[in-house]
């Protein structure tokens, strides 16, 4: 990571250059192969599973009651026939440019980014997808700017004050955080602020009708997802903190007369956010998926709730859809995250 | 600084040399093992030791559920229906119907005793939280220990998967095998199925976590002066893995696995309340907190008892995990 080549190019241009790109160039083909293998492992659990153990995959798409008939039609429309990396291309293929479908004689054709039809409605994938992504987007943003700033204030300040009354009462509450279930915080704190006492909404709006109500409904299923992850967070920061507090380089400064705020804050916070980006990349992909268990317990119309019902429904071609805005979601983060490395942390350089 | 060679038992295996040193000023000059040191400052660990003690205590409740259900003598399948209001559909009486007689309430609508569920629930929960956790530490274990030492391709191979498995939508892939799995399987039906399923999809998405950790001491270890030296007086691969190697995989595996239990926990718990663990009449925590949901509003101690119940639980097993964790670091200074 911080070897004596490494150390060499980051001045100069043309050499940092080229390894900025043929470092991004590698992580690109990782993500394909990514999303490839996250498809393959989909395609798996509702192919190759049901054949395992003896079951037809159509009747799980058309219910137990199906005929014969109506199992061959299903049969025909999805390719079911065709081999399973024909039918992985075929999928691909309509993602990046579209595809026609042919269906008792008439053709009709599925615009780029064409995810397929569902199993269930009819409808194109993409459309629901995009309904209810805003949904899942706004949650995941606006918890995540609620748990960094708490999660990371009660972290560095229980670092600071170790063993102070701060500290005792931050982590305590943090060691709850991460041990209650999210939908028993999330029931609880409907029944006490929504019903109860009557202060917020329990019902979602969309942004574009309502500000005020879409911000009432939201802040319940913002203030449950943010109490779990800044508890993490809180313990995350602590630790790193302490470990980097011990380092050379802090008593090296602290030596050369470095003010301490500016110790803190120039020296020690570097290296103590290199993991919190890290663990903020992962999170908010995971996150895009949609957060299954808030949205649950909230009724949020996010990607989480339609993957749920999808699974339940076997509705491949909608799971495949959120699996893949999920997958790919937690790549580009992680690949964000890796070129901040370089910014935030000078040890750091692209290995 | 010089490592011990001539170990023969894993209890006084190898260890880090600066454990020696901070665990000492005692005053006899007796060797003290790694187990040893660890235990002297568990024991002084309040906090810890309650939460281990909570800990036995579900596993008594849970092994003996039939026995303690059996002593007030309400089966966790049995209908209450006298003790429910039929206007409202909620227990008569205050908190959610708590008596001498039904310690924690009952149920709205049918009037199941709450506390034969929990009790019954502390089975499913425990079972699935702690061999899941042995399914991850196993296949974490001997996959880390083979990428971290023989390294090469198989490290390469191994350490891709780990990094893949880690990067995958977990949640959304654990509830789809689970969907898929017919109710028949390895001559098991119904509960028996999922449970089984559902401790080997939890136990696989977990064993990166260990594989991780296990292939970076194994990597740090194979280069050891005592690993070195037993090399050169002839060891062979399978005595250096066992015996050398693998006693000083015990400290760093011990606390990942008492970390990895109250999530593998909260999955399943997880998974019951999404109606993919266990189905009813089976009890189970996650699932009495989804039925919970229609209830909120008249009958909120319903959601409470196994809410807190997980909460306990969960809460005692991260207490005892942070007190084994700080006991068996090596920097730790008591």
């Amino acid at each position: 990571m911080n070897s004596p080549q490494n150390r060499e190019s980051s001045p100069g241009h043309r050499p940092a250059r080229k390894a900025v790109l043929t470092y991004l160039i590698r992580r690109l083909f990782a993500v394909v192969v990514m999303l490839v293998v996250v498809m393959l492992a989909v395609f798996g659990i509702f192919f190759l599973i049901p054949k395992w153990t003896g079951v037809d995959p159509a009747t799980m798409f058309a219910g137990k009651q199906a005929d014969a008939q109506a199992l061959e039609g299903i049969r025909q429309k999805l390719g079911l026939d065709d081999p399973i990396i024909v039918q992985l291309f075929d999928f691909f293929r309509g993602i990046l440019a579209g595809r026609d479908y042919t269906s008792a004689g008439d053709t009709y054709h599925c615009e780029a980014p064409c995810f397929g039809y569902s199993f269930k409605t009819e409808q194109a994938i993409w459309p629901i997808l995009a309904d209810r992504l805003p949904v899942t987007l706004g949650l995941a943003v606006g918890a995540a700017i609620i748990w960094l700033v708490i999660g990371l204030a009660a972290g560095v300040v229980s670092a600071l004050r170790r063993g102070s009354i701060w500290d005792r009462a931050a982590m305590g509450m943090a060691l709850s955080g991460v041990s209650l279930p999210i939908y028993f915080t999330g029931l609880l704190s409907l029944a006490i602020f929504s019903y109860g006492l009557g202060l917020v909404s329990n019902e979602y709006t969309p942004v574009e009708e309502s500000f005020p109500d879409w911000f009432s409904g939201m802040i319940l299923p913002w203030l449950t997802l943010a109490f779990l992850f800044g508890a993490m967070y809180a313990r995350l920061t602590r630790a790193t903190m302490l470990e980097v507090m011990g380092e050379d380089y802090i008593r090296t400064a602290r030596a050369k007369g470095v003010r301490e705020p500016v110790v803190i804050r120039k020296h020690a916070m570097r290296s103590t956010m290199t993991p919190i980006i890290t663990l903020l990349g992962v999170d908010l992909g995971a996150l895009m998926g949609g957060a299954i268990l808030t949205e649950t317990t909230f009724s949020l119309p996010g990607l989480g709730q339609a993957v749920l019902k999808a699974i339940g429904e076997k509705d491949l071609p909608l799971i495949l859809g959120v699996t893949l805005i999920t997958a790919s979601a937690v790549v580009v983060a992680n690949l964000i995250v890796d070129l901040l490395y370089g910014v935030i942390d000078p040890r750091v350089r692209l290995a | 600084m010089t490592a011990p060679l001539h170990d023969t038992s894993a209890e006084t295996a190898p260890v880090d040399p600066a454990l020696g040193d901070g665990a000492g000023g005692g005053k006899s000059i007796e060797g003290r093992s790694l187990g040893r040191i660890a235990w002297n400052r568990l024991k002084r660990d309040k906090v810890a030791l309650t939460g281990g003690c909570v800990v036995l205590l579900l596993i008594v409740v849970a092994v003996f559920a039939p026995l303690i259900v059996s002593v007030l003598g309400h089966p966790p399948d049995k209908h209450h229906e006298e003790l429910i209001d039929p206007l409202f559909q909620t227990p008569k009486g205050a908190l959610g119907g708590i008596s001498g007689d039904h310690l924690l309430g009952v149920e709205p609508g049918n009037g199941r005793d709450l506390f034969s569920r929990i009790v019954y629930g502390a089975r499913v929960s425990l079972l699935v939280g702690f061999l899941s956790a042995m399914v991850a530490v196993v296949v974490g274990t001997v996959l880390g220990a083979l990428a971290g030492y023989f390294g090469g391709w198989l490290d390469a191979a191994i350490s891709r998967v780990m990094d893949m498995l880690l990067a995958f939508p977990q949640l959304l892939f654990i509830i789809s095998l689970i969907s898929v799995v017919p109710n028949s399987m390895f001559g098991l039906t119904g509960t028996g199925v999922r449970l089984t399923v559902m401790i080997l999809v939890i136990g696989f998405f977990g064993w990166p976590y260990i594989g991780r950790i296990v292939r970076g001491q194994t990597l740090s270890l194979r280069e050891r002066e005592y690993v070195e030296a037993a090399r050169s007086l002839g060891a062979g691969r399978r005595y250096i893995l066992f015996k050398e190697l693998l006693p000083n995989l015990i400290a760093p595996i011990t606390v990942y696995t008492t970390l990895m239990i109250p999530t593998n926990i909260l999955t399943e718990a997880a998974l019951s309340f999404l109606g993919v663990g266990v189905k009813p009449p089976t009890a189970s925590w996650g699932q009495m907190l989804s039925q919970a949901t229609r209830y909120y509003e008249a009958d909120p101690m319903f959601m409470v008892v196994p809410g807190v119940a997980i909460f306990i639980t969960v809460l005692s097993f991260n207490l005892f995990g942070d007190g084994v964790r700080d006991a068996l670091d090596p920097k730790g200074s008591r």
